[in-house]
Order: C-alpha cells, then sequence, then structure tokens
C-alpha cells in the first residue's frame, strides 16, 4: 500500500489516508497485545507509522497509533466475551481469544452495530475447524445457540397469527411465516442447559458507547467438563422480551424447518413421513400447530393460487 | 443563547447518559431527570427489549439521540440503510437535534467500531460537511458534530482542531455538541491550551455540552467515561457557558458505572455553574 500524499487536496488522496489508517488499526496485534513490529509488506510498521503519523514529546509515531490498534482488539474482544461466554467456557480463555482474533482478522465487522460481530462466527468455524479443535462440534452447537440468543433479544416481532387464522386453509397452497425472533436449532450436546446455568452468573452485552475502552482483566473461566452428547432439538424465541428455548419433537423441528424454508404447509407435513408419531397424526400436527400459534410464532401466512 | 436553530429552539437543562444498569431503578422510581440521551444504535433495533424499555422512557422524559458509528468523516458515501434506520428512529423519539461525532471509522465496509481522528485538511472539512448536509436532508432533523478525544495526529493536517471543527460546521451550517472532556483530553495528548480551543469555536452554534471523566496513563490520556467529572474540565465548562449561553448539558458514564444516584448527583454539580452564569448575566 503506498504512503498517502503529504497534502490531500482530493478527496481520493483522503481515502487513501483512511485505508492506510484502518488498517493499521484493525490488524491483528502481536502476541503480547502490542502492535505488530513488521507492515504486511515486512517494512518496519515504525516506517509506516512515520509516515502518517505526528509524534510529540512523549511517544512516538508508531506509539500513538498502537493505541488505536489495542483499543480497536479491546473492544471487539470484550464485545465477544460478552456474547459467547458459552464458547468461552468450553475453549478456555487463550483458545477463545485465538479464535476470537483468528474470526475477526478473517471477518471484520462490517455492520454499524457490534450485535452483529458474531453473525459470520458459525461459517468460520465450519471452514476453519482448527481454532477450536477437538471441539469442533460442541463450539458449533454453542456458536448456534448463542448467535440465537442475539436473534431472539432484538429481533422484530411480528404480529402474530391466531390459531382461528389457521383453520379451513388449504395445506397445499398455503406457506407460513415463522417469527423472525426465532431460530429452529438441532443439536449435538447438551449445551442448553449448560448456557442456561452459566447465563445466571453473567451479565448483559455492553452497549455502544463513545468512551475507549480499557484491557479489562479477563474473568476466570472453567472448561465445561462431563457435557453429555445428545441430539437435541430446540426453538429460541422471545416472548414478553424474555429469551426462551423450547423443545422439540425430532418431527416438530422438521416441520417447523420446512415451514421456514418456505415450503407449502402440506410439503413440510409430508417431511414427517416415515417418523414414529404417536397417537392419531392429525390429532397430533393440530395439537403442535395450537400450541404454536399460542406462542405467537406464526407471523404471516402466502397463499398461492 | 438556550435555545437555537441547533437544538431545535428547545431549552434543556441537564441531563444524562441512559445506561442499562440504571433501567430498573429509572422505570421503577421515575427520578425527575431534565432529560436523557440515548445511544442511537443501541435502539436501532427491530424490536424486543430496548425498544420497550425506549418506548417507557419517552412516556415520561425527553430525549435526545447520540449516535456513535455514522461517521461524518468518513470518506465513503453514507450508508442508506443505516440512515433509513436512524429516521425511524428519530420518528420514535422526536429528537429535537441529533449528534454525532466529528471523525470517521469505516473504510470499504468495514467497521472499526473506533472514533478515529481526522486530519484536518480542506479536503476532509469539504467531504465531511458534504455528508452532514445529506444525512440532514435526509433525516430532517438538526445535526451537531462532537468533537472526539484523540491520541494522535495527522502530518497532513493544515489546521488546528478547532479550526477544522469551524471550517466543517460553517460549510455544513451546523450545530455543535461540544465535549469539553474532550478538549481537556485531547489538549493533553497533543499539548495545546484547552482554552484556545473554547475560545476559538463559533459559539452561536454550540447547541449542546458533553461532560465527562477520564483515565490518566503516564504518556497520555485515555476517554474512558468512568470517572468523576475534573476540576479542570469544570473550569473549561465554565468558560464554555460564559461564552455560548446556559447550554444543554449532558454527563456520559459509560464504564463503571456508579449507582444511578452517584451519576445523577455528578450531573447536577453544572448547576452551580449554570446558575453562577444566570446571576451574572442578571447582574450585568
Amino acid at each position: 500500500m503506498k504512503s498517502p500524499a503529504r497534502n490531500p487536496q482530493t478527496k481520493g488522496e483522503f481515502r487513501q489516508l483512511q485505508k492506510l489508517m484502518a488498517t493499521a488499526v484493525m490488524r491483528s496485534l502481536a502476541r503480547d497485545d502490542s502492535m505488530q513490529r513488521k507492515w504486511i509488506d515486512g517494512r518496519p510498521a515504525k516506517k509506516i507509522a512515520e509516515s502518517f503519523i505526528k509524534p510529540n514529546d512523549r511517544l512516538t509515531s508508531f506509539e500513538r497509533l498502537e493505541i488505536y490498534n489495542r483499543q480497536y482488539w479491546f473492544r471487539v474482544r470484550d464485545c465477544f466475551y460478552a456474547d459467547y461466554p458459552g464458547l468461552r467456557a468450553i475453549l478456555g480463555d487463550k483458545k477463545f481469544e485465538r479464535l476470537t482474533d483468528a474470526y475477526l482478522a478473517k471477518f471484520p465487522s462490517q455492520s454499524y452495530t457490534l450485535r452483529n460481530l458474531g453473525s459470520r462466527l458459525v461459517k468460520f468455524i465450519e471452514a476453519e475447524p482448527r481454532w477450536v479443535s477437538p471441539h469442533k462440534q460442541l463450539a458449533l452447537d454453542l456458536a448456534r445457540l448463542e448467535w440465537a440468543h442475539t436473534e431472539a433479544f432484538d429481533n422484530e416481532a411480528r404480529p402474530p397469527l391466531k390459531t382461528e387464522d389457521l383453520a379451513g386453509l388449504d395445506a397445499a397452497k398455503i406457506r407460513l411465516k415463522l417469527q423472525p425472533h426465532l431460530t429452529l436449532l438441532k443439536l449435538e450436546n447438551e449445551v442448553d442447559n449448560f448456557l442456561i446455568q452459566l447465563k445466571k452468573n453473567s451479565g448483559l452485552r455492553g452497549e455502544a458507547s463513545n468512551a475507549m475502552e480499557q484491557n479489562h482483566r479477563k474473568k476466570k473461566t472453567k472448561v465445561a467438563r462431563g457435557l453429555k452428547r445428545r441430539t437435541n432439538f430446540l426453538a429460541v424465541h422471545r416472548h414478553d422480551d424474555l429469551i426462551y428455548y423450547k423443545w422439540l419433537e425430532p418431527g416438530q423441528f422438521r416441520l417447523l424447518s420446512a415451514l421456514q424454508k418456505g415450503v407449502t404447509l402440506q410439503k413440510a407435513c409430508e417431511e414427517l413421513v416415515g417418523l414414529k408419531i404417536p397417537g392419531n397424526l392429525g390429532e397430533t400436527i393440530q395439537e403442535w400447530f395450537q400450541s404454536w400459534a399460542a406462542l405467537g410464532w406464526f407471523c404471516g401466512l402466502k397463499q398461492s393460487k | 443563547m438556550p435555545a437555537n436553530a441547533f437544538n431545535g429552539f428547545t431549552d434543556y437543562g441537564i441531563g444524562i447518559g441512559l445506561r442499562v444498569p440504571h433501567y430498573q431503578h429509572i422505570l421503577s422510581k421515575k427520578p425527575a431527570v431534565g432529560w436523557f440521551e440515548i445511544i442511537s444504535e443501541n435502539f436501532m433495533c427491530d424490536g424486543g427489549r430496548p425498544l420497550k424499555v425506549l418506548d417507557q422512557i419517552l412516556e415520561q422524559y425527553r430525549v435526545v439521540q447520540h449516535g456513535v458509528s455514522m461517521y461524518f468523516g468518513s470518506s465513503e458515501k453514507l450508508n442508506r440503510e443505516h440512515l433509513k434506520k436512524l429516521k425511524r428512529l428519530v420518528k420514535r423519539t422526536n429528537t429535537p437535534w441529533l449528534s454525532d461525532h466529528l471523525c470517521w471509522g469505516s473504510v470499504d465496509g468495514r467497521y472499526t467500531h473506533d472514533l478515529l481522528p481526522m486530519p484536518y485538511t480542506f479536503a476532509a472539512a469539504k467531504v465531511t460537511a458534504q455528508r452532514i448536509r445529506e444525512a440532514r436532508d435526509f433525516l430532517e432533523v438538526p445535526i451537531c458534530v462532537e468533537n472526539v478525544s484523540s491520541y494522535a495526529e495527522f502530518h497532513v493536517s493544515e489546521m488546528t482542531e478547532w479550526e477544522f471543527l469551524n471550517e466543517v460546521v460553517e460549510r455544513a451550517d451546523c450545530g455543535i455538541l461540544l465535549d469539553v472532556n474532550n478538549i481537556y483530553v485531547s489538549s493533553k495528548n497533543h499539548s495545546f491550551n484547552p482554552f484556545d480551543y473554547v475560545n476559538g469555536i463559533p459559539a452561536h452554534r454550540v447547541a449542546q455540552i458533553h461532560i465527562a471523566g477520564h483515565s490518566k496513563f503516564e504518556k497520555y490520556i485515555l476517554d474512558t467515561h468512568d470517572h468523576p467529572v475534573i476540576d479542570p474540565v469544570w473550569k473549561l465548562y465554565e468558560r464554555a457557558i460564559q461564552r455560548a449561553g446556559k447550554t444543554a448539558t449532558l454527563l456520559e458514564w459509560d464504564d463503571r458505572i456508579p449507582s444511578f444516584d452517584e451519576v445523577h448527583d455528578e450531573a447536577l454539580k453544572a448547576g452551580k455553574f449554570l446558575k453562577q452564569l444566570e446571576n451574572e448575566i442578571a447582574s450585568a
């Protein structure tokens, strides 16, 4: 990257300066949380800093730039600590920090809000499981569950359909919409109860502010031991502004997942073929829908001709 | 000049920042507070508890929006989706003015979530002022820009920070949210006289003042908003209101947040200076 011109008179030169500084600010820290001594191309980072940042009588250009580089990482790490307490507990502090740094180096924030910082974490873990080895599945379960919490916390709640809205409709023609705050999860480990216990003692995610972060001392966490492997199906949703889990039967999960993908009600019910569902199938499905409608999970329907 | 075009011709007194640890106290005790400042981004969501709390606050209190991610000083185009969400919130809160920082923080769609300092150049002032105008036209609410604390300066700068602020606000014809703590922090980090700053800005554009605490390190000061306001900052505040008049004043406390009463008491200390000013005006 070229050093910026000494006297930026054009928007292009102004932009070039911002690109250079953003690159420096968002670049990964060295192991001791200082700014890396070498620039991307191997040149001394000191020279790069001197090319655009003034020194003062107490700090070199490098040290002044380093304040911003460190603040960036302290801020995004703090946000991750607050949003992923479960993942942090199973990985341990050091491994969690390495995962955070690697993830954010690859997927820096693309949103004005820190709320969305973890939106691509599951994708990252799937692509680069070495950062969570040997706990890939456990880490994926927790990353999915903790992201579902974020979605449930402040996603939209649309006016719900009532049970009677669903009566008498042609199943072959209607498609039901599920609330945007509802996430359906298939988990391979018993992370739901684990997270409930963990969250009992944790605070809310930090809000946005214009204050600079101090390097908050990391809280000691214990690696979760004895977490059982158990396939379970979960709906994470919001009711009366509180986040709830609802455990689902495999058939319920299949049906709801199909509806969420946008297939017709009839097609969604066909997903149940081959599953053992106790009692009368029609009555059971009706009971499920009544229960989901009572929770306000359906928020729209589309009827094709 | 208590009311001006830049604060929607309002006459707000002393307020505090609305923060999560105080929600329960505010909603249950309903303390008498002049107004609350909210961080817009914390409420630019589509549902859930944040909006429910906000609506309850709006039933009882006056609210002013303050943003942290508009990045007026960015060299990119304004983010329309961001503006649309912000406008929805503006309609909800009926904020008489809206503030954000004279800084930048995103490039190529990547966000630093920081308030990065501007190069004080005419080119940067022109770009920034244009973005402020565009935002104001879209949001249809008066806009004020806040001076930030900074830890670095650029070789390319062609003027002082306060000259740059003047250049931007005159070009954009917008208001100033004067943060006297940020002036103090930057004056220590860059070795200038903070009173030169306060004396050098167009006082008629000051719509709001921020006060806050900070953290002192060996070689620099960090704007942490986690301490009471120190005396030198109160002195700058005193000078600022001498110049600008009785101005809407807000205490920011964002980290290691003490009880509501402690924060509120700290904010109300500004009342002594405002009263003093009133007396001076009356006796003159």
